[in-house]
């Protein structure tokens, strides 16, 4: 079987949207796939040792609420951490994994995680917050592996 | 006598978990050897399907009882 490749260009740092690229990464490295992200912008977040990702039901009508809250509401202090609690136990709940389990699971399959160097100087990160064993480098980089994949995803 | 050489129990966990942890649990078997696994995922049934169509490796049943599914699976 010849090896396919999947390139994934991983743009947002909230807890939901931190699930599609690790599962699909460590997914298709059960399946055979060679697999690389792509981490720009506020994906970045996705790289840190320490997560602190959390979700937002602001400007979000479509997430499930356990029950109506008016939207003003939703902007108040202390509904973010509060709503991210909710989903973490509700994962947890349904055996979804957690991020962390499915980044560590990405890493023992070998995914390639690049970090975008520009938006590294950008946003001042310290690459020391980040988890050891990723690559740094630019759209050049990206399209290195990104032009010989059988499917490329941004999310 | 049981028909098959490691067992994998995967019932709670959610997708891609159970793929993930049958992918692990074949990576220490031998060819030919042949993996139980019990999910209670409802994904899991189509799932397991692709990843042996995928993988190569053959699924040689699948069934579900009370509430569980079960899969035999070949290491190719």
């Amino acid at each position: 079987m010849t090896e396919k490749k999947l390139a994934i260009i991983a743009t947002k740092g909230t807890l939901d949207w931190a699930y599609p690229p690790f599962i699909l990464a460590s997914t298709a490295s059960a399946l055979g796939y060679d697999t690389e992200i792509f981490f720009t912008f506020y994906g970045l977040q996705l790289l840190k040792k320490d997560l602190t990702l959390q979700v937002s039901p602001l400007g979000n009508p479509g997430m499930p609420m356990p029950m109506p809250v008016p939207v003003l509401l939703q902007a108040l202090p202390g509904m973010q951490s509060m709503m991210t609690m909710m989903m973490k136990q509700k994962m947890k709940s349904k055996g979804v994994a957690s991020v962390e389990e499915l980044r560590e699971l990405c890493v023992e399959a070998e995914v390639r995680l690049v970090a975008c160097q520009m938006t590294v100087d950008l946003f001042e990160f310290d690459t020391k917050d980040f988890i050891d064993g990723i690559e740094y480098g630019g759209a050049a980089t990206f399209f290195e592996f990104a032009g010989q994949s059988d499917i490329c995803l941004y999310i | 006598m049981a028909d098959f050489d490691r067992e994998l129990d995967a019932s709670g966990l959610n997708c891609p978990l159970p793929i993930l942890r049958a992918k692990k649990t074949l990576a220490d078997m031998e060819s030919g050897q042949v993996l139980h696994i019990i999910a209670t995922d409802p994904g899991s049934v189509k799932d397991f399907e692709a990843f042996a169509k995928q993988t190569g490796n053959e699924l040689m049943s699948s069934g579900e009882e009370g509430g569980k599914f079960t899969f035999m699976m070949k290491k190719s």
